[in-house]
């Protein structure tokens, strides 16, 4: 049996996980920063390396202590090298090769963004190629196009603000508390998600890309404009028809995209895919289109290790390690 | 006892192995500050050159600080992922004290004085008093010139050394003759004084817990400090 030791410290979660053969989670281990970030109503990068410095010994040590496992039954040790805060990083990153490197293990570095499209593979290992997998999270909104484990390509990215940096910053100025998006889609349920048009950007024709800047700006505006000539806002509706906008582009570019290229599957990744609306409204799509849709559950998608563990599981397949200088890249992109 | 020092608090990135209180290999590279890239090659390399694996060390010393925060936290993941799996014992040392060693009895007052951004210097004050180092003052980040005003009250020459001597040199002039400089190479971090401060603390059974050790930051995070003013 293969025990990857992953670990994952890019933004504001230290986590360890274990994974076995790249499907069966033996610990995940997630120690949240949420409480400490709440009260500056953002992650502080400086705050979570300092955090992350603190945690991460222990929560590799509950990561085998869940397992049931000890150091010299690792087969190797993965750690995501980018993208993210690099100072968050690097706490991760340099103790996670000094630690393959003391136990004469492999290192496996690993792209963040890959590892949240890994977690569909953890959930569904046989999940069909080619797949066409949507990437959405605060620092990410990618269509990824998967060829097979080696070989892949981004079809589109946003040109601004990444889908769940949207929900945050419409969160904020409708007053919810950090960390935002959920709050924002528990007020969209109980709003009319057809009440207030708001833009959708569409882009060019044919283009894959994405742009949500405008978006923000319109919810911000309609705030601003009802506060000038004071008339009442039912927030409620203002999240509903602003989450309907986001979700309105994403599932229709990921549907074009699954078309273009054959897919035999699509993929939803990243924080953001643990929105009701977004699955809901793209495993209908995907239905009509006859593609399958497969969704990880949240704990996947959110940020963790386990995930980590399973894409760099591909990776030690084809015997794709990190030399000891691996260094942290915090605008690392996707090949 | 073979203790490995490692120190990246400031752009230096230092990596030494006592052996006791004999120094059996030390690297030192004062080029570019690019310590999360080299600081594990460079160890992996001095522990091959001495044919030392990790599993021999009896224990591991780091400079907690203060200093350059990244830097800082470099160091100390880095000595927490070697000493985790064997759980080997593991000391911080404090920057400063480990800098005032390289002025190792010099006759008046010991200065370290390192580069701590918003043009202040991380010090703190020592003497030399029957071959042991004491420290006068707090650990501090203060402006070099309320240093040099607090310098004024004492008689004594002064040595400095750190990083921070060419940054604020005109400062240190200010003191007048009493200012006393450490050569060139004794003026910056050095493992080698890690190790040997470590080895004496774990000789005594010191040792830090690395499920807690966190680095000596000195300062609040920038966040933090303003939360506080408001
Ligand atoms: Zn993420």
């Amino acid at each position: 049996m293969n025990n990857i030791l992953a670990i994952e410290t890019s933004c504001d979660e230290t986590a360890a996980a274990i994974v076995a053969d790249g499907v069966a989670i033996k610990a995940n281990i997630i120690a949240s920063q949420i409480a400490t970030h709440r009260r500056f109503g953002g992650v502080v990068p400086e705050i979570a390396s300092r955090r992350h410095m603190e945690d991460i010994v222990p929560v590799v040590e509950e990561a085998l202590a869940t397992a049931g496992l000890a150091f010299p039954d690792l087969d190797a040790v993965a750690v995501t090298y980018g993208p993210g805060l690099v100072g968050a990083l690097l706490v991760g990153l340099a103790y996670a090769k000094s630690l393959a490197y003391a136990l004469d293990k492999p290192l496996i570095g690993v792209h963040h963004l890959l590892g949240h499209i890994y977690a569909g593979f953890l959930q569904y290992p046989h999940l069909p190629l080619p797949a066409v997998c949507l990437v959405v999270s605060g620092g990410h909104t990618n269509l990824v196009y998967l060829q097979s484990h080696t070989e892949r390509r981004i079809l589109g990215s946003t040109r601004d603000d990444a889908a769940g940096e949207a929900f945050d910053k419409v969160a904020r100025v409708l007053g919810l508390p950090y960390p935002g998006g959920p709050e924002l889609e528990k007020l969209a349920r109980a709003g009319d998600a057809r009440a207030i048009s708001f833009p959708r950007a569409w882009l060019e024709e044919g283009s894959l890309d994405f742009s949500f800047s405008g978006l923000k700006s319109a919810v911000i505006n309609y705030l601003h404009h009802a506060r000038q000539i004071g008339t009442e806002v039912n927030r409620a509706d203002v999240a509903a028809s602003f989450q309907a906008a986001v979700v309105e582009v994403l599932v229709a570019k990921t549907i074009q995209a699954a078309r273009q290229g054959a897919a035999r599957a699509i993929l939803l990744a990243g924080g953001v895919a643990a929105n009701g609306a977004l699955r809901g409204e793209l495993t209908a799509a995907g239905q009509e289109a006859g593609v399958p849709v497969f969704c990880p559950p949240p704990i996947l998608c959110t940020d963790n290790a386990a995930m980590i563990a399973c894409a760099a599981y591909y990776q030690y397949l084809r015997r794709d390690f990190a030399p000891l200088d691996l260094n942290a890249i915090p605008d690392l992109t996707l090949y | 006892m073979l203790v490995l020092g490692v120190d990246s608090s400031t752009q230096v990135a230092g990596v030494a192995l006592m052996d006791d209180d004999r120094l059996v290999a030390e690297l030192f590279f004062n080029t570019q500050k690019n310590h999360s890239q080299r600081l594990l090659p460079m160890l992996a390399a001095m522990l091959r050159e001495v044919g030392v694996q990790v599993a021999d060390l009896d224990g591991l010393a780091v400079s907690l600080g203060p200093g350059s925060f990244t830097g800082l936290r470099i160091g100390l993941a880095t000595v927490k992922g070697l000493a985790h799996p064997a759980q080997k014992p593991v000391a911080g040392i404090p920057t400063l004290d480990s800098l005032a060693w390289n002025a190792w009895e010099v006759p008046g007052l010991v200065c370290p004085v390192l580069c701590a951004r918003r043009d202040e210097v991380y010090t703190a004050l020592y003497r030399w008093q029957e071959g042991e180092i004491c420290r006068l003052t707090p650990y501090q980040a203060l402006d070099p010139h309320s240093l040099v005003t607090s310098l004024e009250s004492y008689t004594q020459p002064v040595y400095f050394l750190g990083d921070g001597v060419t940054s604020y040199w005109e400062a240190w002039q200010s003191l007048g003759p009493r200012a006393r400089f450490l050569p060139s190479t004794g003026t910056l971090p050095r493992a080698a004084q890690i190790a040997r401060l470590g080895w004496q603390r774990l000789r005594a059974g010191a040792a830090d817990d690395i499920f807690q050790l966190k680095p000596f930051y000195l300062r609040p995070s920038p966040a933090e400090r303003q939360a506080r003013s408001k």
